[in-house]
């Protein structure tokens, strides 16, 4: 994956019904293409947190942020570096695990501080919260044994605690 | 219509149902008139428009399509908020083209549709349509009220969104029980909207403004391309000046028609794919686009690559979504166009002094000499038949200098119109530009002269269009709305028609209305309009001038050459300079373009 047309933008949102479907809606409508998207509550109860992978191979980053800051419902939108943030996703996976092959995974999983969240006859479901590409390389490690089934979360990202004041949530204004 | 107390409907206070609390809100924000038809989710609201005193005029029409044009009709000729109402389900989606077309054209319109009661909602409930998810490409935003005490926030943020920055249209959903819940009415007097801080675009840049002056003392062969935003803007005399201090040439968009006088000496008319040469080519030989308040359309470009290929580009506009969209703007102000122009006029003024203009003395006499050798222009045929660009002309002479607004349709008749009507003013020249929708002619016409009682409203139309929203000439008698109706009937899809001609091998796939056109004479008599037609220029010339002393609902019939195209045109996909044209005695050569 090109880093570089690759960009993570976090939007603060009114948390009312329906936007979600307007954020998705205009990357439809604009043909702007997710790689992921994740959303949920953020510290005040009124707002929520978009967190969206998009690819701008055909569209600029600031194109994709100015029309998302068009919505009325979005009260703003960062990007955020990966130098500058914390990115983690969710990965709940279901690996085949005959007896014999089970301390063999589990001590695997170790390495990638993901936990046994419970055992089957055949099978181990892992837990792993981490930064999305070693999930990716968790998943790639887990293929050989058998993936069974796997869900991810969504990318969610947040600006470091060391970050400059700059770089705060601050509104980003876009003077073209 | 009687003029509102603002003051005083702001201040109102009482106990009352959701659906008179719309009237007052409307009332609120100084509407005097609405377009609608009434069904069995708005019920309550008409309802309170006869139970309670109010002074909103409800303008009843034939087609909810109708009362949405005829809402940005007016809103168009006057600047302010048109409003149009719909019951839910098929009366929400009958909107759904005005809506777009509002949406595309910058047009400030506030939708109020009835909806199934909040517990049918989701049920597939009779005439139920999730009417705030199908506008949601296509409006600026949109509400469906769930509890009748956020109503007046409601109304008041919707007018605020719909009027300010770049307009667009609103729509407000109200369910039936929630019109019909009673609650303590107030008016907010303060608006809090934490997403829509107009704040960014407040206060000028002096780093933009000095970076676009200073391309602007440098340039040799600059070009204001301005759009429909300068009259939403409201800033046409901010751009004459700005014109004659830089004595640069203006062209101006099919949506700016009117922004600059089209008979300004500095004028260069309309750019794009039925502009005129001389416009294209002043762009496409330019150093220096200045563009204000256009949106780089693709009609205005053809090919974008090939668009003023030597140009740097200068872009004010309010929009911060519009710069670099289609072209990389080199330099670039957000904001309110009546107060950038000045500044920039000024920072250049400050530079250079008037001097420099003698670097661009060549480059004016360049265009004007393009200008006077590809005037856009038609042969008169010697049989006498009628040309529609005659007609342009004819109406043009005849009310020259009256306080006229020329509204069209979509298609040749529109094109004809842009070409040979000379617009002088704002709020002159209503047309659908970036949704073209056939149909937008005769509602439009009506609610621009509703708006502008006073104006001569002309409707240029073409019988395709024509017979889209015909069945408003009903509001026109009921409401006694002057506008004459000016039919170009070719009995084609002209457009289309054009189309298959040039690039479709002559294959005219249903495109031939001739035969089944109804009598329009007849037609617009049954309605009880006066009726006029004309087949021969001195017959033009007559009905032109009986209509017009007539001030009455007229419709005229123009049997007009069945063959005539529009030229000159890039063809799509074209560099904008590469125009095709019909043969003329003296062709300009277009060596050196």
């Amino acid at each position: 994956m090109s880093a570089t047309n690759h960009h993570t933008l976090s939007a603060l949102v009114e948390n009312r019904p329906g936007v979600l479907s307007r954020v998705a809606g205009l990357f439809t409508r604009r043909g702007f293409n997710i790689d992921s998207l994740a959303v949920g509550p953020s510290e005040r109860a009124d707002r929520s947190v978009i967190t969206i992978r998009v690819d701008c191979t055909h569209h600029s980053v600031e194109q994709v942020v100015k029309q998302l800051m068009k919505l009325i419902d979005v009260i703003d939108v960062i990007e955020i570096s990966p130098e500058s943030a914390i990115e983690r996703e969710l990965l709940l996976i279901k690996v085949k695990a005959d007896a014999d092959k089970r301390q063999e995974i589990m001590k695997l999983s170790e390495v990638f501080d993901a936990r046994v969240v419970d055992v089957g006859a055949t099978t181990l479901l892992l837990e792993c919260v981490e930064h999305p590409d070693r999930l990716q390389a968790l998943e790639e490690l887990l293929a050989p044994y058998g993936i069974v089934e796997a869900v991810r979360t969504g990318r969610v990202a947040i600006l470091r605690a060391s970050a400059p004041d700059g770089e705060s949530r601050t509104r980003l204004r876009v003077m073209g | 219509m009687s003029a509102i107390d603002i003051e005083k409907a702001r201040s109102r206070t009482g106990r009352m149902t959701g659906a008179e609390a719309i009237i007052r809100c409307l009332e609120a924000e100084g509407v005097d008139v609405c377009w609608g038809i009434p069904g069995g989710a708005i019920l309550p609201l008409y309802d309170a428009f006869m139970a309670v005193d109010h002074d909103v005029q409800h303008v009843l029409v034939r087609h909810e399509q109708g009362a949405g044009h005829m809402a940005q009709g007016y809103a168009r000729a006057t600047g302010k908020v048109g409003v149009c109402i719909a019951t839910s389900g098929p009366g929400a989606t009958n909107l759904v083209t005005p809506i777009a077309d509002a949406f595309l054209d910058s047009t400030p319109m506030v939708a109020i549709t009835g909806q199934v009661p909040r517990h049918l909602i989701g049920t597939d409930a009779f005439q139920e349509a999730d009417i705030t998810g199908i506008v949601m490409p296509i409006v600026k935003h949109s509400f469906l009220v769930q509890d009748v005490e956020d109503l007046p926030r409601i109304f008041r943020e919707a007018f605020h969104i719909a009027a300010t920055g770049r307009p667009g249209p609103v729509l407000v959903d109200i369910p039936k029980d929630v019109q019909l819940s009673e609650f303590d009415f107030s008016y907010p007097e303060e608006i809090e909207i934490p997403g829509y801080d107009a704040d960014y675009i407040s206060g000028i840049d002096p780093a933009s403004i000095d970076a676009a002056a200073d391309l602007i003392v440098h340039a040799r062969k600059p070009v204001l391309y301005v759009g429909g935003g300068i009259i939403n803007g409201e800033a046409s005399d901010e751009l004459i000046l700005l014109a004659e201090a830089l004595q640069v040439p203006v062209t101006t968009t099919l949506l700016a028609k009117g922004a600059f006088p089209d008979s300004h000496p500095l004028s260069v008319q309309m750019p794009g794919m039925h502009g005129s040469k001389y416009a294209n080519w002043t762009i496409h030989r330019s150093d220096l686009l200045i563009t204000i308040g256009a949106r780089f359309d693709d009609r205005v470009t053809g090919k974008l690559d090939a668009f003023a290929p030597g140009a740097k580009v200068i872009h004010f506009d309010i929009d911060p979504a519009e710069i670099s969209k289609n072209r990389t703007a080199d330099v670039s102000l957000i904001g309110e166009l009546r107060e950038t122009i000045p500044a920039l006029r000024d920072a250049v003024l400050a530079k250079r002094g008037t001097d420099r203009l003698a670097a661009q003395v060549d480059w004016l006499n360049d265009v004007q000499q393009w200008r006077n050798e590809n005037p856009f222009r038609y042969r008169r045929e010697e049989s006498g038949i009628l040309k529609p660009q005659y007609v342009m002309e004819a109406f043009d002479r005849a009310l020259k200098g009256t306080d006229v607004i020329w509204v069209t349709g979509v298609g040749q008749h529109q094109m004809w119109a842009a070409q040979f009507l000379t617009i002088d003013g704002p709020r002159r020249w209503l047309t659908s530009g970036g949704l073209g929708t056939m149909g937008f002619g005769v509602p439009a016409a009506i609610g621009a002269q509703q708006g502008r009682p006073d104006a001569y409203v002309v409707n240029i139309d073409g019988d395709g269009c024509f017979q889209m929203t015909m069945q408003e000439l009903a509001t026109a008698i009921c409401y006694d709305v002057p506008v004459i109706h000016a039919v170009l009937n070719n009995g084609w899809l002209g457009m289309v028609r054009q189309w298959q001609e040039l690039f479709h091998g002559e294959r005219y796939s249903e495109t031939d209305l001739f035969g089944t056109i109804p009598d329009f004479v007849k037609l617009a008599e049954a309605y009880g309009c006066l009726a006029l037609r004309a087949e021969t220029e001195t017959e033009a010339d007559a009905v032109i001038a009986e209509a017009i002393a007539a001030r009455r609902p007229t419709v005229i019939d123009f049997r007009v050459d069945r063959e005539e195209k529009v030229y000159p045109m890039v063809p799509a996909g074209a560099a904008s300079h590469e125009m095709i044209d019909e043969q003329w005695d003296n062709e300009w050569v277009e060596e050196g373009v």
